[in-house]
């Protein structure tokens, strides 16, 4: 039987190095397969975290021979095999053990998004072309691969100033939802920071939903600021008519 | 950052994720030094009835010293630069902000203001270079008519063909712009209350997924098209009458 060789970081926030196992190929294995192969025969105390192995939870995000991607979607014939396979955490995010890292900076941000806000006396009527453009954004699993990958947030560590694309893709849902009836364009300039994104598509490369999320989401939210802020006939054409939005 | 020392080196990827920026480095680069030769040479570019799209639509004034290619090649090329996709591939390519995906940028950590500061805040006029491009590609258009009116009458020219379809791939790059899906739909809520806009929204939407094919497609045009020019300007070929 082939045997695969992998190297998975092994460590803490105190450092910590590579170690190398052989795991037994299958036929349709992915990364996670021989994660748990390596937890349940060599190293039982190795820290993973998953919970669907169905690329649906979002929770199995590692570095995969350099790139962010699932362990639980990514196949080990679609890699390489004449080296070793390496598995590291997700860079962007503190340490805990191994590969699993804390995510939370994440939950707190999204905190601050200004919420669905619908108008008081609300028809509940909606049509499908209306909200079609939200679905798109909707089958976010938050794996925070796409936060993992931006550079802004990774090399840069730019988490005060840069929301991230996985919280640009929320602000779009609630800023394209036909009953929402705020106005998120001065946040998403000021706190959300989307002036620092310069489309450079990583976020979109690494969805394993396949969300647009630079075409779709963050540059329409940037013609929005732009509409406001940079366009002074819009900018006109919004004082005469009056915004839709509060 | 918390994480292992060899995270820390410039990526931990073993594909070949430097060749996409190296190519588009060496396009881009090739382009630019091509059209600012061919805009600054102030020559070869009119073989009646066929005018290169460089100098379209040409300006004769007196008081500009200059090729009058530079009266009006600002604006394709500001509506290029500034276009959301070139944005990324020159990022990626010429700033290595990044080069690759996981792949360590060019700038020292948190040097970084993106577009959030000048100089790069002015990408935001992207839909103005819009404009004044659509502008230059309506003569592009009167341009390739023209180009049917031959010495005998009505014909049509292989240089006809050419400068017809730089016309039209300059219209389909046009027409999958951002900020044109943008403005025709895309700042709309509601779309049921609009159904027309909302029909040509996703028209521009579909043209929109293919925006880097037509930005490239339409880059070759209008190369071609200035080359066959200056090559029938020279005498190297001769046009060929198809009708
Ligand atoms: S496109 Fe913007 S948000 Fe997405 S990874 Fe690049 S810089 Fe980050
Ligand atoms: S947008 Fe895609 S990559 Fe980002 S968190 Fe959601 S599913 Fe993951
Ligand atoms: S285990 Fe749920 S997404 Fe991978």
């Amino acid at each position: 039987m082939a045997v695969v060789k992998m190297r998975l970081y092994r460590g803490d926030s105190n450092g910590g190095a590579e170690k190398e196992y052989e795991v037994p190929l299958e036929e349709g294995m992915v990364v996670l397969d021989a994660i748990h192969f390596i937890q349940a025969n060599y190293d039982g105390d190795l820290a993973v975290r998953w919970n669907c192995k169905a690329a649906k939870c979002g929770s199995c995000s590692a570095e995969i021979n350099g790139m962010p991607k699932l362990t639980c979607k990514t196949r080990l014939d679609t890699l390489p095999l004449d080296k070793p396979v390496t598995v590291y955490p997700i860079k962007t995010f503190p340490i805990i053990k191994d590969l699993v890292t804390d995510v939370s900076w994440n939950y707190k941000v999204r905190k601050t998004i200004p919420p669905f806000t619908p108008a008081k006396d609300t028809k509940w009527v909606m049509y499908q072309e209306d909200v079609e453009r939200g679905q798109e954004f909707r089958k976010c699993i938050e794996c925070f691969l796409c936060q993992d990958v931006c550079h802004i947030l990774r090399n840069h560590d730019k988490k005060n100033e840069f929301i991230g694309p996985r919280m640009l893709i929320k602000i779009a849902e609630l800023e394209m939802h036909p009953l929402d009836t705020l106005d998120r364009k001065e946040f998403l300039r000021d706190q959300a920071g989307i002036g620092y994104c310069n489309i450079t598509k990583c976020c979109t490369e690494v969805c394993p939903e396949h969300i647009h999320i630079t075409d779709n989401a963050i540059i329409p939210l940037k013609e929005r600021v732009a509409d406001t802020y940079f366009d002074p006939l819009q900018w006109l054409l919004e004082k005469f008519k009056g915004s839709p939005k509060q | 950052m918390a994480n292992g020392t060899a995270q820390n080196a410039v990526t931990l990827r073993r594909d070949t994720w430097w060749a996409a920026p190296l190519i588009t480095a060496v396009v881009l680069g090739s382009f630019g030094i091509y059209s600012t030769w061919r805009a600054l040479s102030n020559a070869d570019f009119l073989v009646e009835p066929y005018l290169s799209p460089f100098y379209s639509p040409y300006i004769l004034a007196s008081w500009w010293p200059f090729s009058p290619a530079l009266l009006i090649l600002w604006a394709p090329l500001g509506f290029r630069a500034t276009c959301y996709y070139y944005r990324k591939a020159y990022y990626r390519s010429f700033f290595l902000a990044p080069p690759a995906c996981a792949v360590r940028p060019l700038a020292k950590e948190g040097s970084y203001a993106g577009e959030s500061k000048l100089p790069f805040i002015l990408q935001n006029i992207h839909r103005y270079f819009f404009y004044a491009a659509g502008v230059v590609l309506f003569f592009l258009w009167v341009d390739a008519f023209k180009a049917l009116k031959f010495e005998d009458g009505l014909g049509v020219g292989v240089g006809t063909l050419v400068l017809f379809a730089n016309a039209a791939l300059l219209s389909l790059y046009s027409l999958s712009c951002h900020s044109f899906r943008h403005l025709i739909g895309g700042n709309l809520d509601v779309f049921s209350k609009c159904p027309t806009r909302f029909m040509l929204w996703g028209k521009a939407s579909a043209l929109n997924e293919h925006h880097m094919l037509w930005a490239w497609v339409s880059l070759f045009g209008v190369a071609l098209a200035d080359l066959y020019v200056f090559l029938l300007a020279r005498g190297v070929i001769t046009d060929v009458r198809l009708i």
